[in-house]
This record gives structure tokens, C-alpha cells and sequence, in this order.
């Protein structure tokens, strides 16, 4: 086998695993701060990918869709969070994932009945189509964009969190929410907001994802599942973990893909059962968090 | 937690006229599926009601007793399917013999993914058990020559069958209702024996209290593996049926959608009820009956009632019905 076969093959790896990421780090997120695990993340993944192609064909321009449909979904799902989500706070931890369920058959009926069942091929914008000549081989260049954007979109967030006012709020929030209203912060604000950033990730993942793979009402349900595993293994509400395991799922399964095609599907759950084996908590996460 | 004990309920069943009634459940239960048939708009819909009322059953079992909320439950459904199906059509077993066969090798399925679901607790549990029927869901698409792949699994019916002697015809819906209802029945038999055993009062314990379980000295790891293995058990008995039914299995029924569907059946009838599984299994079939009728979008109503019913009435149709009777407690 060919060594630059295997570095393109890894690059590939890369980019699907970047789109992973973004999506894994939305549920994460939520998970972290609210304690809330979002079933229909994937349903608005699937409607993220729908919204960018509609603002794309209406502006003419894919780069208003990649802006506009994270904050116009990532709005909808405070919507969500505002009217549905908010009651359930206190309740079963089981709760708000069954809601969440239900409200995703609404969303994907909902898409079906304005966009049809069929898939919508979703047209690389222009500035992006070809390959680019690494030296070592050719790459598409729609996907060193979203592996640079998704790095990007990272480094705002790490620094978001770590350095700003806001993110200490938001830190000091997932740890004890009493505190910090005690302190005259308005939590459920605080809640509000990250229940939107969530699924404005899940949006902007489904934005990015769509020029990668088809645009239809379905495509949310595979998209679920491989956001669970990447989160299972990196550790639920780890932000570290939901970036190496989602890269450790990407490779993985293009690499796989190379050698064994029908096991690619397979790979990521066999690589979450090996590691729930070894650390029920995931690789980032901590004992306990999950009970 | 001050929820009455549920060791207390085994040991001192309620007294009096409606009580001494409910303690016949499984025979109350039996009589209502015995004329079902004639209660639904179609015995078609009364067939899919026993086979996804069984799969409930099971189903109950691990979300409503125990109080593990699997999104897999459709791994041992389809399985029970699929091996009943191969056993009859690619290797000639009789049906009475496939059916037995397929349920073991679905609770050895349950077994494997029980061992690695069972480590997690609360949330990872659920996404654990989804990604890991999602996993079976893809094994049986990629080994199309066993399966059918995505064409589903075909080529065996079971249109005549034998029945100690007696020629039962398959393709008359009443005779199939009836032998049907016989596995249902032996469910309903198996599970209250569970229930009623003093394994049925450590499950409960688990769900109200882990850790004062863990402390009383049961041992929570293995009893849950135990649980996990039985649900698998049982609802693959309702794939077994499916597949007799049918003659053919779809590979729709391995998809997380059908894990969905489960938990919506169980919620919509009642977690914590014997009969809630049979009232949910009915509601959502006829709900769907009757709302595909005038709308190809059934599902999204489908979704919102379900939506409702968390928020609004999280005891389902037969729990708040029990409730309001004043007997939900006496009789979880």
C-alpha cells in the first residue's frame, strides 16, 4: 500500500472527523451545563444542513448560509429550550431525553412535509470545488475548509470559555448553579444561551456536512448515533474528549474504509464498546458524572 | 425516597373486591386479549397488538421495574425476528423449534450487549444501548447473504402448521390470533412469576434507590445484567412472532426508530403497570391507524402527543387511569 495513499486517506479522516466534532460538541456541551441529553440534536443537524441550502439558494451565496443557519436554528433552539426543556428541569433525568425524542419525529415530519422525502444534492459553493496539489497527492479543498474552519470555530470557543467573563459564568454555572444565582447571576439566562450554542453547533455541523453528504430528512438519525459514540468515548460533557474522540472516529473509519469498506459502519461502535470496557466514563470523562 | 417499598407490596397484597381482582392479573389480563379481536376495528390490528404488546413486555421490564431507560430494545426484537426466520427458511427447523432456538440466541445477544451497557449508569446507558443496536443494525445489513440486507429477510412462510397433530391454518387470521395469544399468555404467566419473586422486589429496589440496594447487600451489577437479559428474552419472543406472522422480516425492525417506538408504546400505556404495555402497544397502533387515514404525516402527531404526554402525563393512559381509581399504588 501506498504511504501517501494512507496520508490522504488520514486527511480524509480529518475532515469527517472535524464535522463529528462540531456535532459531538454541541450534545456535550448541553450535557455538560444542563444535564440535558438532546435526541433531536441530530433532527437539527438535519435541519441546520436544510436551512444552509435555502438561505444558499435564496442569498446566492453559500457563505450566507453557513453564517445565517447556525444562528437562525441555533435561535430556534432557545425557542425550544424556552417553551419545552425549561419545564423539565428537576425532574427525571429521563424526561427531557424522552421529550427531546418526540419533538424529533415533529422536526423530521416537519422537513419532510415542507422539503419532500427525497434527498436535495447540496452544490459545493464555487470557490471551493477542485483539489488542491499537496505535493504528496490531491485533496478536495471543500474539505480543508471545513477541517480550517472547524479549528477555528474551536480556538473561539476554548478562548470563549477560558478567558472571558462569560465563560467563567458558564464554568462556575455547570459546577453549582445555586452559587452562582446566590451571586446575582441569572442561570436560567446562562442555560438559555448554551442550550442555543448547542444546537447552533449541531446547525453549523449539518451546514458543513451537506456538500459532504446528501441533504435529506433522514440523514439526522446516523448522524444521532455517531454523535453518541464520539461522546461516549471521549466522555460525556468533556470538551477535550468530544474533539479526540470525534478525531479518533474520523480516522478510524476512513482508514478502515480503505482496507475493509464494509466494516467502516462497524468501526465506531466497536471502538466504543472496547473503550467502555476499559473506562466506562470515557477517555476524558469523570467517574461518577454520569450517575 | 419515601415511595412506599416495593418488597412491602409483593408481601401484603391488597385486600377487598377491586384488589383481590388485580391480583388475578395475568388471567384479568388474558381474558381482555381473548376477545380483543372483536374489540378492535380489525384483527390485523389485534395481531400487531399482541406481537408489539409482548415486546413491550419485555421492554417494561428493564424501563418501568428497573428503571433503565435502553434505547436498544430493538436489537433483541429484530433479533428474535431474524433468527426465527433464518432457522426456518435456510435450515428447514420446524417452527415450534425455531422459535425456542431464535429466543436463546437472542438472549445471548442480550447477554453480550448487556455486559458492556450494564457498566454504564443513567444518560451513557441510554446512548450506549442506542449505539449498540444501532451496531447490530448494521451487522445485519452488511451480511446480506443471511439477511437480506436492506431487501429484508425472505423465504420462509409459515402458512399451515402443526399443532400437536392438529393442522392449524396460518393464513386464517383468527386461528394465528389464537395461537398468537398463546405466547402472549405464557409472557404474561413468565413475567408476573418474575415480578412476584423476590429477584422482581431487588429490581424494584434498584429503580427507587442504587445505592441503598447496593447497600442491603444485592448485588445491583449482576441483577441488572439479569434483567437486561430477560427483557431481551422476552421481547425477542414478540421478533419470533413477528416473523411467524409476517413471513418476512424487514430490516426496519433492528432501526433505532423502532427502540423509539417501543418507548413511546411503553409511556403512552404506563411504565409501572402489568397491563400498560398491551394499552400502549393498542393506543399508538390505533393512533397511527386512524391519523394515516387522512394524513401521510402521521408521524408528526405521533411525536406531539408523545411530546404531551411527557410533559403533561407522564403515568400514561393506564398508570393514571389505575391512579385515579385509587389502586396505582396497591399494585404497581
Amino acid at each position: 500500500m501506498d504511504l501517501s495513499l494512507i496520508i490522504m486517506q488520514l486527511l480524509s479522516g480529518i475532515a469527517l472527523g472535524a464535522v463529528l466534532v462540531i456535532t459531538a460538541l454541541g450534545l456535550t456541551i448541553v450535557f455538560g451545563m444542563l444535564g440535558v441529553v438532546n435526541f433531536a440534536h441530530g433532527a437539527l443537524f438535519m435541519i441546520g444542513a436544510y436551512a444552509g441550502l435555502y438561505l444558499a439558494s435564496l442569498t446566492g451565496s453559500f457563505w450566507w448560509g453557513l453564517l445565517l443557519a447556525p444562528v437562525l436554528i441555533g435561535a430556534f433552539g432557545m425557542l425550544i429550550e424556552f417553551v419545552l426543556i425549561r419545564r423539565l428541569y428537576g425532574r427525571s433525568i429521563d424526561d427531557p431525553l424522552l421529550l427531546t425524542f418526540g419533538l424529533s419525529y415533529i422536526l423530521v415530519e416537519g422537513v419532510r412535509i415542507v422539503f419532500g422525502s427525497d434527498g436535495i444534492p447540496f452544490p459545493t459553493p464555487s470557490q471551493l470545488i477542485g483539489v488542491l496539489d499537496l505535493g504528496i497527492g490531491f485533496f478536495p479543498r471543500y474539505r480543508l475548509f471545513v477541517i480550517a474552519l472547524v479549528a477555528v470555530v474551536l480556538l473561539v470557543l476554548w478562548l470563549t470559555l477560558e478567558k472571558t467573563r462569560i465563560g467563567l459564568i458558564v464554568r462556575a454555572g455547570a459546577r453549582d448553579p445555586t452559587i452562582m444565582q446566590v451571586l446575582g447571576v441569572d442561570i436560567s439566562r446562562v442555560w438559555l444561551a448554551i442550550f442555543g450554542l448547542g444546537v447552533g453547533l449541531a446547525a453549523l455541523g449539518g451546514v458543513l456536512a451537506g456538500p459532504m453528504r446528501s441533504v435529506n430528512p433522514e440523514m439526522g438519525s446516523l448522524v444521532l448515533a455517531e454523535a453518541f459514540v464520539v461522546t461516549v468515548i471521549g466522555g460525556l460533557g468533556s470538551i477535550v474528549g468530544a474533539v479526540v474522540a470525534g478525531l479518533m472516529v474520523g480516522i478510524s473509519i476512513s482508514l478502515v474504509a480503505l482496507f475493509a469498506p464494509e466494516m467502516a459502519t462497524i468501526v465506531m461502535f466497536a471502538l466504543m464498546a472496547i473503550v467502555l470496557l476499559i473506562r466506562p466514563q470515557g477517555l476524558f470523562g469523570v467517574r461518577g458524572r454520569t450517575a | 425516597m419515601t415511595s412506599p417499598s416495593s418488597g412491602e407490596a409483593v408481601a401484603k397484597p391488597p385486600s377487598g373486591g377491586l384488589g383481590w381482582l388485580l391480583e388475578q392479573r395475568v388471567l384479568l389480563s388474558i381474558a381482555v386479549l381473548a376477545v380483543l379481536p372483536w374489540l378492535l376495528p380489525s384483527q390485523a390490528l389485534a395481531v400487531n397488538v399482541l406481537i408489539y404488546g409482548v415486546v413491550v413486555m419485555g421492554y417494561n421490564l428493564l424501563f418501568g421495574y428497573t428503571g433503565l431507560l435502553s434505547f436498544g430494545q430493538a436489537a433483541f426484537f429484530g433479533a428474535g425476528a431474524y433468527f426465527t426466520g433464518i432457522a426456518i427458511g435456510r435450515y428447514g427447523v420446524p417452527w415450534f423449534a425455531a422459535v425456542p432456538v431464535a429466543v436463546l440466541l437472542s438472549t445471548c445477544l442480550a447477554a453480550a450487549i448487556g455486559i458492556v451497557s450494564t457498566r454504564t449508569r443513567g444518560i451513557y446507558f441510554s446512548m450506549v444501548t442506542l449505539a449498540l443496536a444501532q451496531l447490530v443494525y448494521y451487522v445485519a445489513l452488511q451480511a446480506s447473504s443471511f439477511t437480506g440486507g436492506e431487501n429484508g429477510l425472505r423465504g420462509f412462510t409459515v402458512d399451515r402448521i402443526s399443532l400437536f397433530g392438529f393442522p392449524v391454518n396460518f393464513l386464517d387470521p383468527v386461528n394465528k390470533y389464537y395461537v398468537l395469544m398463546a405466547f402472549a399468555a405464557l409472557t404474561m404467566w413468565f413475567q408476573s412469576r418474575i415480578l412476584n419473586s423476590p429477584f422482581g422486589a431487588v429490581i424494584e429496589a434498584i429503580r427507587e434507590n442504587e445505592q441503598r440496594a447496593r447497600a442491603c447487600g444485592y448485588d445491583v451489577e449482576r441483577s441488572k445484567l439479569i434483567v437486561f437479559m430477560l427483557s431481551g428474552a422476552i421481547s425477542s419472543l414478540g421478533g419470533c412472532m413477528l416473523a411467524l406472522h409476517l413471513s418476512i422480516v424487514p430490516l426496519d425492525i433492528l432501526h433505532y426508530q423502532t427502540s423509539g417506538m417501543i418507548v413511546m408504546m411503553v409511556l403512552l400505556g404506563g411504565t409501572r403497570s402489568f397491563f400498560g404495555p398491551f394499552v400502549g402497544a393498542a393506543s399508538f397502533l390505533i393512533l397511527e391507524d386512524v391519523i394515516s387515514l387522512w394524513t401521510p404525516h402521521w408521524q408528526i402527531f405521533v411525536g406531539a402527543i408523545f411530546v404531551l404526554f411527557v410533559l403533561f402525563l407522564p403515568k400514561g393512559i393506564w398508570g393514571t387511569l389505575l391512579d385515579a381509581l385509587g389502586i396505582g399504588k396497591a399494585r404497581p
